[in-house]
């Protein structure tokens, strides 16, 4: 009993130093006059350099945590638990996000940056004039390849990845929307059909892909062709454009069928504690040196006009990733489809998954 | 021990804790299984389970749990029973513990590499004149990092029961004319076989729903139910369709656990008196 008793004793005062240090850290860690943000970001999708010099700028200091899907990011945000005062979700997100009155309003007065976005990119069907988001990134899906590992396979069409001699090459991302959307896209489908024959249609056709598909994985994707571990995947641009930094032989292609163009913009959630901060941050990720130093540093496009100004043009010119308006025409946002909607794209997709099975 | 009136005080945490953490999560799950989309109360969840999908999941998520539970007792079976035949038991048992305090990301993303074409496996290979060979995404693969992952809670139960066998049992058998093979067969199984249950239950069941090593290393070409259920919460926000599944897994928990339940019969059962 003794024993007990003085091991319990032990536990209680390490446990009380432990969180007296923990106090401490934060406390000099937040020279708080401008209190505390929390942002809730997609993973490797900001320079973490700018994290510093925003808090150095503003005396805010900032929480930052990540996500791997819209959809949980949204499950996160509606159960509450941790507020967030910013975070990025893509543009289907947010008319979900809308509906379900998680967003609050953005206040255009405290956001002077903004005039540094391209008109095109504001104003947008999911959001109307702005008033709940602001541009962050955007970019394509399309079909990341090595031709050094291929015996001369280009990826004009869809149909390429179909191809019997990619015998175990292709990687899928593994996300429903992208995958059947794609299977969509090949059939000329538009990538938002609602149609359950087209549908059907199109996981049948993905099922006959199956001897090809290497495997359906997340961001492992992009250390899988870095190390040339696979010659094809079909994947978001930004992560093309990462692989390409550190693996110079890969290309990347928007198949002409068509494909999804997307949108990821930076919204306060309804829940915010600092809405001040919130907007302080937006604002500072607007800026035209910021921003280009995060479009450099996360490869993804941007949609600030100053910023490209400040850009290599190298990068800026290269249509593969800032595709001319007219290119763009051919590609497809993605619509809020509604969750039933959602649930079956869901359900094929596990269905297309399950036939991979050797 | 004399009843002592403040007992139950003593329970009340425990209590809690069971009910809270316990019977309170499940009730729920229960409970949002009979919910659709909008919250209205439907079997159709239930339907949905017995469709082709769901049945053809559960199938394979037994084939290959039941693969690996195998497997795993192959190895660690042996194991076990040299472990108590060493000198130094505490040390080599230890040896064979520690792998499972390290993370079990960390022990994917290991393997992701080591599995990959240009890995320390396909070098190897490679020097035989063989390869390289696609091992990662495979089945092979994914049965060989769940066994890697699941011995040392197969290894331990069967040592334990093992190691609590009277030699003097085995000696006895010896004498009265039996070999080698028979003194295992009506001898040391029998005692064991409750290791062996403990052990099948740690590994029969967590192996149903692994979710994380079927996406890195079967690049989810494998689908368990654990798969899923996190899909449906995570991804459909289907928490109906995901607490079905989740129903349905508790279900085949509890048939396992009946199955490889242990019936105590008489203290002195295995041949140690207390």
């Amino acid at each position: 009993m003794k024993d007990i008793t003085r091991a319990a004793i032990a536990i209680l005062v390490v446990s009380a130093v432990l969180l007296y240090t923990v106090n401490v850290l934060e406390k000099s860690s937040a020279t708080a006059d401008g209190g505390t943000i929390s942002v809730y970001n997609w993973g490797e999708y900001i320079d973490p350099e700018l994290i510093d010099q925003f808090e150095e700028e503003t005396n805010i200091s900032v929480v930052y945590e990540t996500f791997d899907s819209n959809e949980s990011m949204m499950t996160k945000i509606e159960q509450g638990g941790t507020t967030y005062d910013v975070a990025m979700p893509s543009e289907y997100a947010i008319e979900k996000m809308k509906d379900n009155d998680l967003l609050q309003p953005i206040d255009h007065e405290l956001i002077p940056n903004l005039q540094n976005i391209d008109p095109y990119f504001l104003d947008l069907p999911f959001d109307p004039g702005n008033e709940y988001s602001v541009p962050y990134f955007w970019g394509t899906v399309g079909i990341a390849f090595n031709p050094t590992l291929l015996e001369g396979q280009t990826f004009e069409s869809w149909d390429d990845l179909w191809d019997p001699t990619l015998e175990q090459e292709v990687i899928l991302v593994d996300s429903a929307r992208e995958v059947i959307g794609m299977g969509l896209n090949s059939l000329g489908y538009s990538l938002n059909s609602t149609n359950l024959d087209e549908l059907r249609e199109a996981t049948d056709k993905l099922k006959t892909m199956g001897p090809n598909v290497k495997a359906i994985i997340g961001d492992e994707i992009v250390e899988m062709m870095r190390r040339e571990e696979a010659a094809v995947a079909v994947t978001w641009s930004g992560q093309a454009a990462d692989m390409m930094w550190i693996n110079e032989n890969i290309d990347y292609s928007v198949p002409e069928e068509g494909s999804n163009l997307w949108f990821d913009n930076m919204i306060i959630p309804s829940t915010a504690d600092n809405v001040e901060g919130a907007h302080a941050f937006i604002n500072f990720m607007l800026d035209p040196e910021v921003a280009a130093q995060n479009a450099d540093y996360v490869g993804y496009s941007t949609p600030n006009e100053q910023a490209i100004a400040l850009m290599d043009p190298e990068v800026t010119g290269d249509e593969r990733f800032y595709p001319p308006e007219e290119l763009r025409e051919r590609l497809e946002v993605y619509e809020n489809l509604g969750l039933e909607m959602l649930g079956t794209y869901n359900e094929l997709f596990l269905e297309f998954k399950m036939d991979m099975e050797n | 021990m004399k009843d002592n009136p403040s007992r139950p005080l003593y329970l009340v945490p425990y209590y809690l804790w069971i009910a809270l953490f316990v019977i309170a999560p499940i009730a729920l799950i229960f409970y949002f299984s009979f919910l659709d989309l909008a919250g209205a109360f439907t079997l159709e969840n239930y339907q949905n389970f017995f469709s082709s999908v769901y049945l053809r999941m559960t199938l394979s998520s037994f084939w290959y749990a039941f693969l690996i539970t195998l497997i795993t007792i192959l190895i660690a079976y042996p194991t076990a029973y040299w472990l108590t035949k060493t000198k130094h038991k505490q040390l080599w048992l230890l040896l064979i513990i520690i792998p499972s305090w390290i993370n079990l990301l960390l022990k994917a993303y290991a393997f992701i590499g080591i599995f990959g074409l240009y890995g320390p496996a396909n070098k190897l290979l490679q020097t035989f004149g063989a390869g390289p060979w696609q091992i990662l995404f495979t089945d092979f693969s994914f049965i060989f990092v769940s066994v890697y992952i699941f011995i040392p809670f197969m290894v331990l139960p069967i040592f334990n029961s093992l190691d609590k066998i009277n030699p003097a049992l085995i000696d006895a058998s010896r004498d009265l004319g039996a070999s080698s093979f028979t003194t295992f067969r009506r001898v040391i199984f029998p005692l064991a076989i409750n290791g062996v249950k403990s052990g099948v239950q740690a590994v029969f069941i967590p192996a149903l729903s692994l979710f994380v090593i079927t996406r890195l290393i079967a690049g989810n070409k494998v689908i368990t139910l654990g798969t899923a259920i996190e899909q449906q919460f995570l991804v459909t926000q289907n928490w109906g369709m995901g607490s079905t599944i989740a129903v349905f897994l508790i279900l085949f928990m509890i048939i396992i656990m009946m199955l490889t339940g242990q019936k105590e019969k008489g203290g002195a059962y295995n041949g140690k008196t207390k």
